[in-house]
């Protein structure tokens, strides 16, 4: 039962740095003893958060309480928690075994037991004959060892971990994560961890907590976080994936890819348009055609190592990609089918970009920081409208010239036949993009829609 | 490849010949009695017996100067590391605008000739009617040392690791023992040479000594060397004196330079 | 919070007090008569007297050649010092900044005290001599540093373009040391212009510097024409300083491409 008592709970964090919001209105529990990760891209606030938990930062609004009891007015030295850094921040002055004894020596724990306590830890990471050496002449792995050794041997209630294989190289992260893992089992301590790494948090995680722009995606374990993600985002931030258009045809019956399937989702309502994920694996391949649900043609073939990766272009002109432990040279005509249980189909966030703009004269509207043409028939100047506009409709160009805003390209998602962008303008509004044009994250784009591409619409007053 | 290297050698070693000729000078003639520079009367070891026991005319003013050097450049030079250190670590800190100030602030004395920070500290301790003497002198030599010291430890700060000072308090350090415990022992190398260099240089200050010490009768070996010059004949136990500074420093300098490349391999 | 840029304030209030108070004391009291009642007659009185301005003009000759002779010379020595195979020695370099350590005015006294030994009459070459003397350590020094930690590969770049030992030297070993000319310069010329007792002693008093003037005044109580002297070496101080602020900048980024 003491596995589901929440260690630390966190109630509406916020944080930003000048304009930008790091954190916004985060609302998370962690159990006690598990092994919880903090998933996201860079820049998605991550760090920050396991910062204001470790007392590095204070949050602009919000609460952070361990055991229920308020921790943010506690200064960092005095919180039962410990850190592991990223790139170790060992203390180049010292030995190992004084690294280790640090936290021991300032608590005044006596000689004989802070020696007892080193010489367990150590054996614990198996760094048992190095405590006389100098941190600096230790090897990236082996100063990993010993900064969670700093961090284990203080008996915290909380293990907090920044990033901490981010500067190993892949095979001793791979061995590290095991050791980890082992580790988090044996000391029976709460872990939270803070990685940009998928994969590694699918391996070592009870729970994962995907993160993006400050807001928490999706909390869940790593299956459900997997096989059902909740928007396109975790989809493709998790592991490989097909990311399509679709339409909800009815109950359990969705169309994609210029077919219609059977599938294990309901509720959406009819002829809805939805976002379909397939897992590569997930895809059936075969050499005949007939009785398959769709055919393709093979592009390209890479074996990578346990399984081969194709793309095959499909016959209604989209691309997928598709493992299978089979080769199927480039050129092969191919059946396909995938089963209902493997279509996860997610709500569209959104289905057009909306605003809320103002009539500024005829034929002009304001909306997105700036001010448009558009045909503005039947309505007034002054008049407060909403304005929309299809995500494909959107011209990004290269260059400022002939552009009526700018903006960069923050998220980029393939959907089998084009491109979804966001891109965020300069005054930090989005606008999502439909686009068969290669861009490349971080790109700096002119923004152009035409003016018969521009909706506007009477504001619908909600309270009626 | 050998001549360029034989023609290089040379112009090395005829320029050291040329820097050390008064040195050298000042040497010889510490071995002679004679009162003025340049006048051989014969071997004498009586200008040092004359230094050591004190029995030569003006020797407490001489003994003072000496005294009263020492003491300023370690007092100066120790209150810098401390204020410059503090300063560096806060600096690192800082945004970027405010840093920018800073390190704007701290150039200034750097870029200042001696006279200006001399004038300028005479008109700030005249105008604050603060009678000068040994408190103005020090706080005038902590004035141009500092930025040195701030300029020495920023390099190490910026090597260090940006999260070691939270990991001490993540290991349960107050702030204050975090920085005595970890900043100071990591950024030790950047203090000790910006204190060295601090002291060197208030050693040799005649220029901002000379403004700031006011009428009290406060001599420093420069401005003491000075005002003999000016009447006319040095005090000839100043060749002694010199010739052992010098030898001290030789020494110290090439024990340093020598054990270095040795430490470095291990 | 105990935020560590706080620590940084404390050195704030002693810039402000010790270093931007006395300097804008410097500019009150140039504009000052004895009696503290605003007055422009203590810069007039400078740019009206021959005698300061001829001096003036002379510091800045004197400043001007002695920073060239050092570069002359010490560009050379500190070539010489960085290259590893014309010198392998970290002692030599040492031996340079040596004497540095000997109380400055009792080597210019010995200085001086060669020249008359040798008959030389003191005047402006025992000056330019004795000051290039003085000055040639700090000159020699930060363009040793710059050469010193410079990327070989530079030049062996040029090399393997087909550059000539001259052009290596020329197109890329002498713009890439560069900063380090700007520093030594700033090293010797601002001392230079200032200096009084160095120049006081190598010419027997028979050569004024503008140092020689504001120091006089100064000593004379007549603090308020020393000021007003002292905020003309800041103006030039100040131009220097952004000439060689804009250039260095530019050599910075000329370094890193």
């Amino acid at each position: 039962m003491a596995k589901d008592q929440r260690i630390i709970n966190i109630e509406h964090l916020s944080k930003s740095y000048g304009d930008k919001k790091v954190l916004d209105d985060i609302n998370l529990y962690v159990r006690e003893g598990e092994f919880l990760t903090l998933l996201g891209p860079s820049g998605c606030g991550k760090t920050t958060l396991l910062r204001i938990i470790a007392g590095f930062m204070r949050p602009d609004e919000g609460n952070v309480q361990l055991e229920g009891r308020d921790l943010l007015d506690t200064p960092p030295h005095l919180r039962p928690l410990n850190t592991v850094f990223q790139r170790y921040a060992l203390f180049p002055h010292l030995d190992v075994y004084d690294n280790i004894a640090f936290g021991l020596k300032l608590k005044k724990v006596p000689e004989d037991e802070i020696d007892k306590r080193v010489r367990k830890v150590l054996k614990l990471v198996a760094m048992s004959d190095y405590e006389d050496r100098d941190v600096e002449t230790l090897s990236g792995g082996q100063q990993q060892r010993i900064a969670i050794a700093r961090a284990i041997v203080n008996q915290p209630k909380v293990l907090l971990l920044d990033e901490p294989l981010a500067a190993l190289d892949l095979k001793m992260r791979k061995d590290m994560q095991i050791e980890l893992k082992e580790m988090h089992q044996k000391l029976g301590i709460t872990f939270i961890y803070v990685t940009h790494d998928q994969e590694e948090a699918l391996t070592l995680s009870d729970t994962i907590v995907v993160m993006n722009e400050g807001k928490i995606q999706q909390v869940g374990t790593p299956t459900d976080i997997y096989n059902e993600p909740v928007n396109s985002f975790v989809a493709d931030f998790i592991g490989e994936s097909n990311i399509l258009n679709g339409t909800m045809l009815e109950d359990k019956r969705v169309s994609f890819i210029g077919h219609d399937f059977d599938c294990v989702d309901k509720g959406f309502g009819e002829n809805v348009p939805v976002d379909v994920v397939i897992r590569p694996e997930d895809i059936y391949i075969k050499k005949n055609t007939e009785g398959e649900q769709f055919t393709g043609v093979v592009r390209t073939c890479t074996f990578k190592g346990v399984h081969y990766e194709m793309f095959v272009d499909t016959d209604s002109g989209n691309e997928l990609m598709i493992q299978d432990y089979n080769a199927f040279e480039p050129g092969t005509t191919v059946g396909m089918h995938i089963h209902p249980g493997d279509i996860q189909v997610m709500k569209k966030e959104r289905v057009a970009n909306t605003y809320s703009g103002t009539v500024t004269g005829e034929g002009k509207v304001e909306f997105l920081g700036a001010e448009w043409e558009c045909r503005t028939d039947g309505f007034e100047e002054g008049e407060e409208v909403e304005v929309s506009v299809a995500f494909g409709k959107v011209d990004l160009l290269d260059h400022e010239d002939d552009a009526v805003t700018v903006g960069n390209v923050v998220f980029i998602l393939y959907k089998g036949d084009h491109y979804h962008l966001t891109v965020k303008t300069e005054d930090g509004e989005k606008i999502w993009v439909d686009t068969t044009d290669v861009w490349d994250k971080n790109d700096f784009v002119g923004i152009r829609i035409l003016p018969k591409d521009i909706r506007l619409s009477k504001v619908q007053k909600k309270d009626e | 490849m050998k001549a360029s290297r034989i023609l290089s050698r040379i112009y090395i070693w005829v320029l050291l010949i040329v820097l050390y000729a008064p040195i050298v000078f000042i040497a010889v003639f510490s071995f002679t009695e004679a009162k003025s520079l340049g006048n051989w009367t014969g071997f004498s070891l009586d200008l040092y017996k004359n230094l050591f026991t004190g029995s030569m005319q003006n020797s407490s003013g001489l003994l003072s100067a000496v005294k009263n050097t020492l003491l300023i450049a370690l007092i100066a030079s120790t209150v810098a590391t401390f204020l410059g250190t503090l300063a560096a670590v806060g600096v690192s800190r800082l945004k970027p605008r405010n840093r920018q100030v800073m390190s704007f602030l701290n150039n200034i004395p750097m870029i200042n000739p001696d006279i200006i920070t001399g004038v300028s500290l005479f008109l700030l301790f005249v105008f604050l009617h603060i009678l000068q003497g040994y408190t103005t002198v020090v706080l005038a030599h902590i004035t141009f040392c500092t930025p040195y010291v701030v300029l020495n430890v920023m390099p190490k700060l910026s090597q260090l690791n940006p999260n070691i000072y939270e990991a001490a308090l993540d290991l349960g350090a107050t702030p204050m023992q975090a920085l005595r415990k970890v900043l100071v022992p990591a950024l030790r190398p950047g203090m000790i040479s910006g204190f060295i260099l601090s002291f060197t240089m208030s050693l040799d200050d005649f220029a901002v000594t000379f403004f700031t010490r006011g009428t009290i009768g406060l001599d420093t070996l420069s401005t003491y060397i000075y005002a003999d010059a000016r009447k006319g004949g040095l005090t000839p136990e100043l060749k002694p004196l010199m010739t052992i500074i010098f030898l001290v420093i030789l020494v110290v300098l090439l024990i340093i330079n020598t054990r270095k490349p040795k430490t470095t391999q291990q | 919070m105990n935020k560590r840029s706080t620590w940084a304030l404390p050195y704030f209030i002693f810039l402000v007090l010790f270093v931007v108070l006395p300097l804008v004391l410097v500019v009150i009291y140039s504009f000052q008569d004895n009696s503290g009642h605003f007055t422009l007659a203590n810069i007039g009185k400078f740019f009206s007297d021959k005698d300061s301005l001829a001096t003036f003009a002379l510091s800045i000759e004197v400043a001007l050649e002695n920073t060239a002779l050092c570069i002359l010379i010490g560009y050379p020595a500190a070539y010489i010092l960085a290259d590893k195979n014309l010198n392998r020695s970290a002692v030599t370099v040492v031996l340079f900044i040596l004497p540095m350590w000997v109380n400055a005015l009792m080597r210019t006294l010995a200085t001086a005290e060669l020249f008359t030994m040798a008959g030389v009459a003191l005047g402006k070459g025992t000056l330019l001599f004795g000051m290039c003397y003085d000055y040639l350590p700090f000159m020699i020094y930060p363009i040793y540093n710059q050469l010193n930690k410079m990327d070989k590969s530079y030049a062996e770049a040029a090399q393997d373009l087909g550059a000539t030992p001259g052009e290596v030297f020329r197109k890329v070993t002498l713009p890439l040391s560069m900063p380090g000319v700007w520093s030594g310069v700033m090293m010797v010329f601002m001392p230079t212009v200032s200096t009084f007792a160095i120049s006081e002693f190598l010419t027997n008093n028979k050569i004024k510097l503008f140092g020689t003037i504001i120091q006089e005044n100064i000593n004379n109580s007549m603090w308020n024409y020393g000021a007003a002297l002292s905020l003309i070496m800041l103006v030039i101080i100040g131009i220097t300083t952004f000439l060689q602020g804009s250039d260095s900048q530019e050599d910075a980024v000329g370094g890193t491409v």
